[in-house]
């Protein structure tokens, strides 16, 4: 266990060394308040407008952005240290290999849940301060969940990025498949979803489709966010199919975590089973 | 518990390369083993057995008394030191929170840590990130590591390669300030120039198998190369020859003032006394055969039996 703690700690404070933490905090603020600001452009309107849309807007950044930065930060996380010989003689201390990948993952999770939590938490802060309109009482119900799912959102990529270190033996290798594991589930699943809703004319199985929907992670994540507001059924299309039968959040929520431990779970049990 | 490592019959196979063949090999408490070979033959892989990162096929490892793979591996660990053949750390660290983050890992204070970094010469630069490191620092700093935690056993997988003569010399005083304490050590390389006067034992592999395995003194016995014998004479007659040949041998002129042969060593002593009562010979210089020359003696011997087998 101490082991875990030590290897979490350096990978941690070598997040905030390189400055990884630092940069998507300051991401995620910035962003966030544009977004706040002319997230409500589209209707003709600059300025804070209502929680709902700037809500909306983030999650719809976040859906593209967070797990390209989890996928970024983990994909060489164990392939890399494998490279650099330094695995190798980890491997002859006493650390086991599932000790070692848990101990990044926390560390990892650790980095990831601070600057999502920084970011988009400094950005109701300013929100809440600038804007007249905006209540801090009314901003902190949806921010927290929006946090809480990004964070999930996050640790979720970075369990597949340590699921997809765990079996390449090449890290350019893993950052091809990384990028192409966010390709396919941020960009390629929808529109996969989209046409066969269109090719089969809507006469997909009502469950299956919501199974379809429920086992991607982004999907998850926009369903927590957007199906509390009116704003959903004009900003998620499809996914108002879904909506219409109401899923409680902590279930969402719990899929996401599901999302996390599972891949990681795989990663661990594939790395144990490794010969050398 | 009589030896630090103890090898009975060990093999190991990835798919169908034999990486290393019935392995037979025992290392005494303060020994310092070569293990010599050439690139492939089995000596990377011997050393990850011994470590346990790797298991044997078949056959039976033991390190301290333990299975390396087994319940009390995590402990045995705490006594073992290694230096990988091939490791950049990392880059972003200074030297000195790479050597803390090991030396925490190994439960061993940081100040052990920061204390061994000067002992290894890296003091000045223990600030420094690894990336500004030349060759010769990275393995002072990989040596520091592998010394944590003052282990009973130290395996030094080619520990010069790419060091400069003085780097190289470092490594080697420290193996002999560490046989003196007590500490075994099992050291690979395939640098044989100088290594010599630094090992207790040598054991040569080839292509997997164990092709020798004694004393350098044992080992030249076994192998029974010639001396080579030179004499400087003060002028040329032919009072030299004859006594060469009543002892029936021949030497051939290499310069107008120099001879050289190639004789038994067992009959060492003989020539020497015949060229000693010789009044015009000036200089005598007598080589044993050097470790190089074992090396290729005992590596030809495994290629001709690689070919019978085949």
């Amino acid at each position: 266990m101490r082991e875990i703690g030590i290897v979490a700690a350096k990978e941690f404070r070598d997040g905030l060394r390189n400055r990884w933490v630092l940069a998507t905090t300051l991401a995620f603020a910035v962003l966030a308040i544009a977004l706040a600001w002319f997230g409500a452009a589209a209707a003709g309107q600059v300025g804070f407008t209502r929680i709902s849309t700037t809500i909306v807007s983030l999650a719809s950044l976040a859906v593209f952005l967070i797990p390209l930065i989890a996928l970024m930060m983990a994909y060489d996380s164990i392939v890399g240290e494998d490279e650099k010989g330094t695995l190798l003689l980890l491997m002859t201390y006493p650390i086991s290999r599932v000790g070692l990948l848990v101990g990044k993952f926390l560390g990892h999770a650790a980095m990831l849940a601070l600057s999502t939590a920084l970011g988009f938490g400094i950005a109701a802060l300013v929100i809440g301060l600038v804007a007249e309109e905006a209540a801090f009482a009314d901003l902190v119900g949806p921010f927290s969940l929006f946090i809480g799912s990004a964070i999930l959102l996050g640790w979720a990529f970075l369990a597949l990025a340590y699921l997809i270190s765990t079996i390449t033996r090449e890290k350019a290798r893993a950052a091809g498949l990384a990028l192409l594991a966010w390709f396919v589930l941020v960009l390629i699943y929808d529109l996969a979803l989209l046409g066969l809703l269109v090719g089969t004319e809507g006469r997909v199985d009502q469950g299956l489709f919501q199974v379809l929907l429920l086992i991607n992670p982004t999907d998850v994540f926009r369903l927590v966010n957007l199906t509390g507001f009116e704003e959903a059924a004009a900003a998620s299309g499809m996914l108002s199919v879904v909506a219409e039968q109401e899923f409680s959040v902590g279930r969402l929520m719990g899929i996401l975590a599901a999302w996390t431990v599972v891949p990681l779970a795989a990663a661990a049990g594939l790395f144990a089973a490794r010969k050398s | 518990m009589n030896s630090v490592v103890r090898l009975q019959q060990v093999s190991r196979h990835f798919g169908k390369v034999r990486a290393v063949i019935d392995l037979d090999l025992e290392l005494a408490p303060g020994e310092v083993l070569g293990l010599l070979g050439h690139n492939g033959a089995g000596k990377s892989t011997t050393m990850k057995m011994i470590l346990g990162v790797l298991a044997a096929s078949s056959g039976q490892v033991e390190v301290l008394g333990e299975n390396p793979r087994g319940r009390a591996a995590g402990q045995l660990r705490l006594k073992l030191g290694y230096l990988p053949e091939n490791v950049s750390f990392y880059d972003n660290l200074s030297g000195q929170e790479v050597l803390r983050y090991f030396s925490r890992l190994k439960r061993i204070p940081v100040a052990t840590a920061d204390h061994l970094l000067e002992r290894v010469g890296l003091g000045h630069a223990a600030k420094r990130r690894v990336r500004t490191y030349s060759k010769g620092m990275r393995q002072r700093l990989g040596l520091a590591q592998a010394l944590l935690g003052e282990p009973k056993l130290l395996l030094l997988d080619e520990p010069t390669v790419g060091l400069d003569p003085i780097a190289t010399r470092d490594v080697y005083d420290m193996i002999d300030e560490l046989r003196a304490t007590g500490t075994s050590v099992i050291l690979s390389s395939h640098v044989l120039a100088g290594v010599e006067r630094h090992l207790d034992r040598v054991a040569i592999l080839a292509n997997g198998r164990l092709q020798a395995n004694g004393t350098i003194d044992e080992l030249r016995r076994q192998a029974d190369l010639p001396l080579r014998i030179r004499a400087r004479t003060g002028g040329v007659n032919g009072t030299i020859n004859e006594r060469l040949a009543a002892l029936g041998l021949e030497a051939r002129p290499v310069r107008d003032d120099l001879i050289e042969l190639e004789a038994p060593a067992g009959r060492k002593l003989d020539i020497m006394r015949a060229l000693l009562a010789d009044e015009d010979v000036t200089d005598v210089s007598v080589d044993s055969p050097s470790l190089e020359s074992l090396y290729t003696h005992f590596n030809r011997l495994a290629d001709v039996a690689e070919d019978q087998h085949a």
